[in-house]
């Protein structure tokens, strides 16, 4: 990404932006939530569906347009990943897409 | 005056497996910023200031992929949402600290920090600001020590292809996906979620699957009937 502004980079700006909005959620829920008695329902399903929801954008469109491999490996991870450790499943993925790619899938 | 078992160093002790745990990943981060255009003291600025491994790997991919400023920053809110949660929780049991020292004590509140706090409260020790730094400085010092690392060798890799590299985002991400597993209603929250982001990936574009697809997700998961959790004798009597 290019583009300055106030000599800055926007890149920096960006970050720094991320930084703030981050900051705002790990101390916002103490501000805001703690004062209701509780969250009500609905908004509680909400906010527990949206790491899921957000991540899964992430991994989809990359398994159905990604190529063989990339299914392949993604569809094994998937398999996997239900048994074994985030790590573990990580670095067995690493090595799939590794062989998997150099196999010509 | 701490006792021993409440203090800095015991917290530095208990964050040794996370310290280790993180390092691939923030290592891979400094690597990846480079492959995805930021410079190596932008990889580590955004290490030492969002410090959110899912959201920082989150925003690269997008700086990638030359998205509108806002989006970027709006895709790392969105992705540590969850954060306003684990405040709220923990929160409640910050009562030993002052002021000042909860509000920079929420800075390092990282998933790993968060589960380690509430195991700690839970066993009924003191959560002592002191112990809770003990355990924030170690993993956050090696997290931006490991973004400027991966940065300098990310730069010396010429074909990441050939590593792997450029696609450990996806594997990484289904890991997290997959972690949050046992929350109410998530396979719908996915299905949902996947179709959503593969049919906007394909009639809309990038990036726009990233937020609409999010959206179908949360969508579904209002939309579903609430999940009544069991107590934990009801949920004994059921699987015995």
């Amino acid at each position: 990404m290019s583009g300055a502004w106030s000599s800055v980079p926007i890149n920096i700006w960006i970050i720094l932006g991320a930084a703030i909005v981050t900051y705002a959620t790990r101390v916002g829920g103490y501000l805001v939530l703690s004062r209701f008695k509780r969250i009500p329902p609905r908004v509680d399903a909400a906010l527990n569906a949206v790491p899921a929801a957000v991540l899964t954008t992430l991994v989809a469109p990359a398994a159905v347009f990604g190529g063989g491999a990339e299914a392949l490996t993604l569809f094994l991870c998937l398999i996997i990943g239900l048994r074994v450790p985030l790590m573990g499943m990580f670095a067995i993925g690493w090595m799939l897409i590794i062989a998997l790619r150099a196999a010509g899938l | 005056m701490s006792q021993s078992g409440d203090g800095f160093f015991k917290g530095a002790r208990d964050s040794l497996p996370i310290v280790a745990a993180a390092a691939p990943f923030g290592l891979l981060f400094g690597a990846l910023a480079i492959d995805n255009g930021l410079s190596v003291g932008e990889a580590v600025l955004m290490s030492a200031t969002v410090y959110a491994g899912a959201s920082q790997m989150v925003g690269i991919e997008l700086f990638g992929a030359e998205v509108a400023p806002w989006l970027i920053v709006f895709s790392v809110f969105a992705v540590n949402f969850r954060h306003v949660l684990y405040s709220a929780a923990l929160g409640r049991r910050m009562g030993l600290m002052p002021g000042w020292r909860k509000a920079l004590a929420f800075f390092f509140l990282v998933d790993p920090q968060f589960a380690a706090a509430e195991a700690r409260a839970e066993r009924g020790r003191p959560l002592t600001f002191a112990w809770y730094m003990g355990m924030a400085l170690p993993i956050y010092v090696l997290w931006v020590l490991e973004a400027w690392i991966g940065a300098l060798f990310g730069s010396l890799i010429a074909n990441p292809e050939i590593y792997g590299l450029d696609f450990l985002l996806s594997i990484y991400f289904l890991g997290l996906v997959l972690g949050f597993r046992s929350r109410a209603n998530w396979l719908p929250v996915v299905v949902a979620s996947s179709l959503g982001s593969v049919l906007a990936y394909m009639f809309v574009g990038s990036p726009w699957h990233v937020s609409l697809g999010g959206l179908a997700g949360v969508v579904v998961a209002v939309m579903l009937p609430l999940d009544h959790k069991p107590d934990p004798g009801e949920a004994l009597k059921v699987s015995s």
